[in-house]
């Protein structure tokens, strides 16, 4: 599904190197976590494949179904299947939820050579998705994540996955700003959409999400690169051990 | 030649044109003593100059010559013409004139529509001793000469008394089909207490517009306003509201303007009654040769009215937006709420907004703000609304069509703003790519 080979990438003004040659490779169906210290290039690795601007790829590559990702606008590789849950979903004043939703999966479609949902097929399909995730009426009709909470921006994210079904979701530290209940919420929209043709990265700092969301690999990184990887014990050992310990050994 | 006789010279080479006809009406009428008295009016003033701090961002030249810079005619190919969609009550000028002919019957429950030129020759009408009094009342605290100029030269234009609620809307439109004739049009609009009205105005109008409605609402009178101002690129405009509103009353009016040389929109509003309301909004958006002003002054002198002016422009190529935008708050008018905001979206390094926001406040138990701000599309909300898969060039426009929001949500009636919102969305798409097509 996702083939990253040897990505090397610095911020695009300034003179910092933060991915040094990260490789992963994840296949259909699969969901795979990484975990790591602060400043290892979890999140620049998740805004490198979603297209941000700021970061210059310097090498390798990175490829979804076989397409080279980095090489597309942030659209076409949205179109193309893949898709960024934000740690820090962004305001929109003056963007309706619901038009926002329409507007992202029909162009989406469109790229794709498919119809245009209809407008009374779309509203089906949204309250529907909406109820799941226990997003009411009113919060659809809201400005997209004007005045909602932490946790109700996170499930906003969902609903987005769920709407757009796309092949390959990261979710960015997904987990963080949310209560237990809301965890839990959260995290049963994402099993919901566990398919044998659709694939997960789960960037998280805590176990704690990784016992919702059961991940068939973890990766441990650090300083841009994948150090570790072994199975959903290694979230346990870092859980309790922390990374200092990880680490040591790695370098040693 | 001092600034002084500049000013003079320029009013009296404007009045000797002749050709746009000036006071046409005798003397005897309420409207020749109307013209007569504006006439005194702008002669104590001459047109303004560039010195004048009231027009320092805006260059009155166009304006002041005597005869209007021709203006090439816009081929809308067949687009659908501004509230299309909506049922209403349709009076139609061309070049300025009246044109019984394509208006509808003037009949409607509720409210008395009568043509200026007309309704002079009765001495006993509503409007004599009111005709132009607002316009006066207007130059002060600062002179505003073409609205003068204006009464003292329309004598086309509609009176319109509003006793009722009238089922439908009032459509003012104006079309053009000289390439260089001025257009000077003066109405009048009385909402008595407790009527309501909704009046939409669209067009060009002529190569140069001069325009002043009067708009008197009384106790619980409500008044909506609409216009979109036309998109003939090379016309100049420059229109006047004078507003007096009384206790308990609604007054809101939202311009839509897109593409002109020179557009300057001014507005002069006073809440005179308690509890009443005022709020005035414009949507602007100007490619390339743009220049469009809105000058607005708002005077709070009853207690707990609330006021709103919101303006909103998005300029690109080198386009200029002005906002020129004032709260008095006399001695007495406690608790005012008073809001002022003015924003620009530049989408390039070439465009330029001069805002001057200003408060004057003589009473001590007021809540006034003000804002105003310029700068680009959010980077971040473009990226996110990109990751989702919306294409660069619909994310821009969703994002300024979000920007302008606003300044639309102050046009209550939904089915008006859909269409105002389907004219800025269709301007955008048109204006994607570089170059000032219209």
């Amino acid at each position: 599904m996702l083939e990253i080979k040897n990505l090397h990438v610095k911020l695009a003004d300034e003179d910092k190197v933060i991915l040094r040659g990260l490789d992963l490779s994840i296949g259909a169906g699969e969901v795979h976590a990484i975990m790591g210290p602060n400043g290892s290039g979890k999140s620049t690795l998740s805004y490198v494949l979603s297209g941000r601007e700021g970061y210059e790829v310097t090498d390798g590559s990175a490829k979804l179904l076989g397409e080279e990702l980095l090489e597309m606008e942030p659209e076409a590789r949205a179109a193309a299947g893949l898709f960024l849950a934000f740690q820090y979903p962004v305001e929109i004043p003056g963007v309706g939820n619901m038009t926002f939703l329409r507007t992202a999966l029909n162009a989406q479609r469109k790229a794709r050579g498919e119809e245009e949902v209809s407008a009374g097929d779309f509203l089906k399909l949204v309250r529907e998705k909406a109820k799941t995730l226990k997003i009411d009426a009113e919060m659809l009709k809201r400005p997209v994540n004007v005045g909602f909470s932490g946790g109700e921006k996170k499930r906003n994210e969902i609903l987005q996955m769920a709407m757009l079904e796309p092949k390959m979701c990261i979710l960015d530290e997904t987990d963080s700003g949310l209560d237990v209940d809301a965890m839990k919420l959260v995290s049963d929209g994402v099993n919901a959409l566990r398919d044998a043709g659709r694939s997960f990265l789960v960037i998280t700092h805590y176990q704690r999400l990784l016992d919702h969301i059961k991940p068939d690999v973890v990766h441990i990184m650090a300083a841009g690169r994948i150090v570790k990887t072994g199975g959903p014990e290694l979230a346990l050992e870092v859980e309790n051990n922390g990374y200092a310990d990880l680490l040591a050994e790695v370098q040693a | 030649m001092t600034i002084q006789q500049a000013k003079a010279d320029a009013l009296a080479a404007r009045l000797g044109a002749g050709a746009e006809g000036q006071g046409g009406s005798t003397q005897q009428s309420w409207l020749g003593a109307a013209q007569a008295a504006a006439l005194a009016r702008v002669q104590g003033m001459g047109l303004p100059g560039k010195r004048d701090e009231y027009w320092r961002y805006t260059d009155p030249s166009t304006l002041n010559v005597p005869k209007a810079l021709s203006a090439a005619l816009f081929d809308n190919r067949g687009e659908p013409r501004p509230f299309s969609a909506v049922d209403r009550l349709k009076l139609v000028f061309v070049d300025g004139v009246f044109d019984p002919a394509q208006s509808d019957s003037l009949a409607l429950e509720g409210i008395e529509i009568e043509r200026l030129s007309q309704a002079a020759a009765n001495p006993s009408h509503w409007a004599a001793g009111l005709y132009g009094t607002l316009e006066a009342r207007g130059q002060t605290p600062v002179e505003r000469p073409f609205a003068a100029l204006n009464t003292a030269q329309a004598d086309e234009g509609v009176l319109i008394r509003v006793t009722g609620k009238p089922s439908r809307p009032v459509s003012l439109i104006y079309l053009r089909k000289s390439v260089d004739c001025d257009a000077i049009l003066h109405h009048l609009i009385k909402v008595e207490s407790g009527a309501e009205l909704t009046l939409l105005e669209n067009g060009p109008a002529a190569a140069r517009l001069s325009k002043v409605m009067e708009v008197e609402v009384a106790d619980k009178g409500r008044f909506h306003h609409v216009r979109t101002q036309g998109r003939d690129h090379d016309r100049r405009a420059i229109s006047h509201i004078f507003a007096r509103i009384g206790a308990g009353a609604l007054f809101k009016s939202f311009t839509l303007t897109a593409n002109g040389r020179l557009t300057r929109t001014e507005a002069f509003i006073e809440l005179l009654g308690a509890d009443s309301v005022a709020h005035i909004a414009g949507a602007s958006v100007g490619d390339g040769d743009f220049h469009h002003d809105d000058t607005v002054f708002v005077t709070h002198a009853a207690e707990r009215c609330e006021s709103r002016q919101v303006y909103k422009k998005v300029l690109k190529n080198g386009a200029v937006g002005v906002f020129q935008g004032k709260i008095l708050v006399k001695q007495g008018a406690q608790k005012t709420d008073g809001y002022q905001i003015s924003q620009s979206l530049l989408l390039d390094d070439d465009s330029q907004f001069l805002a001057k926001p200003e408060l004057e406040i003589y009473a001590d138990d007021v809540k006034c703000s003000h804002g105003s701000t310029s700068g680009a599309i959010d980077d971040t909300a473009l990226y996110y609304l990109r990751s989702r898969g919306v294409p660069l060039k619909q994310a821009q426009s969703l994002l300024v069509l979000a920007f302008l929001a606003e300044a639309i949500a102050e046009i209550d009636d939904e089915t008006i703003a859909e269409d105002i919102r389907g004219r800025l969305e269709a301007w955008l798409h048109r204006h994607e790519h570089a170059g000032n097509g219209q």
